[in-house]
């Protein structure tokens, strides 16, 4: 197991306009951004019960020009609104640092692990 | 079209700043036009319900007084969108007196063009009415009643609208809320240029030097487009754009990086290729452009949510912090009792108190998984908003003490339980506000939504 905020180069979590949250994973190498897809651990699944979000309204985005992965998914609080604490959106990515990816982080990809789900 | 266009993007917005250095070296490329973007939703609905910008007026000043001399003097236009921070008429009118002020101030002669975005109520529940207003996915329904408690809504204009002002011969287009893109491609479309490299180009340049490398402050980018491609690079010799770098920008505040919808499309990046040219530039081509059936102006709108006043606290003493939850569901239970006793006729729908938490979850609230990771000592803000200002006042006041005093089980007698950093402490944040529209209009033309001023300074 390696933590994914280990094997990013960049975490991070910014507003797609007020009313919508969008995460970006992006990887130094294409080395490890293939290990990362490979392991299935992304997914709309993971976002949806990170986020309590209705798992129909993630969507997930592989965009290899940039090793990277884009999440997007309806903003819980619409930026700015009573109860909303973080208007920018910058600061909704913590959980997703510490996530452990199934892959041994000397020898490349193991086996994906029963709890990692297809891509929805 | 054979010819090459040529782009200066100022910086990402203005009123961040920019060297001087740069606009001078983004000058020697003999670009073809200016643009600045210089406003956002980003900082919640604030500026867009009051026409208040966020950036000081001394940093507007201190940018637009560098690049109205610099294209006036290049004899190209400088387009600014969204001015004055939300781009609703207030801002427009804000950023339009600097602009006068500067223009005489520095002895310059032009003919301005401002753009105006504000929407007539009218004209939009005609529109409602005849089903050509459609919510977005994750939008708010739209109703009459919405529209009617809006105090401002802006429809964000394409290029068409900032296409008819240079026609108008302007110099310099100052224009209210405009998608970031347009500001940058309105010009390039007008004289021919390939809509795919164009619009994407614009995308990259709107948020400035954003696509480099390291950026380790708001800079220019300068963008050079040919018939199938373009190929983007800083002024700044110390910035460095790389494949990685540029595309990447793709996923920068969109929900989508590979679609981009626009009022007349979308571009599409998706087979977009990234190739590094020299050291420090990038050449992009195989970017699409997709005519939209029908041509659509997003609406964002903003209306009043309450008055609100807050205390800034923390608590540090271990019993509290042991029994937290319990603690605060208890303080908000005494203090419903004292809110109606001091103000009896206020309905529960007029007033709410929230408890914020710092140190818990104060900045991911319901969605922290660790929620029951707490430090030695917590921050507190205890906000109360109301419908009316000074009813706030009091609840806010009415919280504090409560909060202060509320008893302990471990220890006996009158306590004090928040430590307040200030004196006076509660602090009026005044009118507070929320978008209430993420919708988009059918107009029967691109322009009809927009109007636009000429002055000959």
């Amino acid at each position: 197991m390696v933590k994914l905020g280990d094997l990013a180069r960049l975490i991070r979590s910014k507003n797609a306009g007020p009313f919508e949250l969008t995460f970006d994973i992006m990887f130094e190498t294409r080395e490890s951004y293939e290990m990362v897809k490979k392991s299935g651990v992304i997914n709309a699944q993971l976002f949806s019960g990170l986020y309590s979000t209705p798992i129909e309204l993630v969507r997930v985005y592989e965009y290899d020009p940039a090793y990277a992965y884009k999440i997007t998914i309806p903003r819980p609080i619409v930026s700015g609104s009573l109860g909303d604490s973080d208007v920018h959106g910058g600061q909704q990515f913590g959980p997703l640092v510490d996530l452990e990816v199934p892959i041994d982080g000397t020898s490349g990809v193991e086996e994906v692990s029963a709890s990692a789900h297809a891509k929805t | 079209m054979g010819a090459e266009f040529r782009l200066l993007a100022a910086t990402g917005m203005v009123g961040t700043g920019f060297p001087e250095e740069s606009l001078r070296r983004g000058l020697d490329l003999k670009p073809d036009m200016i643009g600045v973007d210089a406003g956002s939703t980003d900082s919640g609905p604030t500026d867009l319900a009051t026409g208040s910008c966020r950036y000081p007026e001394a940093s507007y000043r201190r940018d637009l007084g560098l690049l109205l001399p610099a294209a006036l003097g290049a004899g190209i236009p400088l387009v600014i969108g969204s001015a004055g921070g939300a781009g609703g008429d207030a801002n427009v009118d804000w950023a339009r007196t600097i602009v006068e002020d500067i223009a005489r101030q520095k002895g310059l002669h032009f003919r301005l063009a401002v753009v105006y975005s504000g929407q007539d109520k009218h004209y939009l529940k005609r529109r409602l009415a005849e089903g050509r207003i459609q919510v977005l996915p994750s939008g708010p329904p739209i109703d009459e009643a919405v529209i009617d408690r809006s105090l401002v809504i802006v429809g964000m204009m394409g290029c068409e609208p900032i296409q008819a002002a240079l026609r108008a011969g302007a110099d310099v287009v100052l224009a209210g809320r405009s998608s970031d893109t347009s500001i940058f491609a309105a010009l390039p479309l007008m004289r021919g240029a390939p809509a795919g490299p164009v619009w994407h180009a614009a995308k990259i340049l709107e948020c400035g030097a954003a696509a480099v490398e390291y950026r380790p402050s708001p800079d220019s980018m300068f963008a050079t487009i040919s018939d199938d491609a373009f190929v983007v690079e800083a002024p700044n010799p110390k910035l460095r754009c790389t494949p990685v770098s540029v595309a990447a920008h793709s996923l920068y505040e969109n929900g989508d990086p590979f679609r981009i919808v626009e009022p007349a499309g979308t571009l599409d990046t998706t087979f977009a290729r990234y190739d590094q040219v020299g050291d420090r530039a990038v050449r992009v081509t195989g970017s699409r452009f997709v005519e939209a059936e029908r041509y659509t102006v997003k609406l964002e709108g903003a209306e009043l949510a309450g008055y609100q006043t807050i205390v800034v606290a923390g608590i540090r003493d271990a019993t509290v912090l042991e029994e937290l939850d319990a603690y605060l569901d208890s303080c908000r239970a005494n203090i419903e009792v004292r809110v109606k006793r001091t103000y009896p006729d206020l309905a529960p729908s007029q007033w709410s108190l929230n408890y914020r938490v710092y140190g818990r979850n104060g900045t991911m609230g319901a969605l922290e998984p660790r929620k029951d990771a707490i430090g030695h000592e917590v921050g507190l803000i205890i906000e109360a908003t109301a419908h009316d200002q000074e009813i706030a006042n009091g609840i806010a006041a009415v919280a504090r003490h409560q909060t202060l005093h509320e008893p302990v089980r471990r220890w006996a007698g009158l306590v004090s339980n928040i430590g307040l950093p200030y004196g006076s402490s509660d602090l009026v944040r005044g009118a507070v506000y929320h978008f209430n529209m993420h919708a988009v209009v059918q107009p029967d033309s691109p322009v009809e939504m927009f109007r636009h001023v000429i002055l000959d300074l």
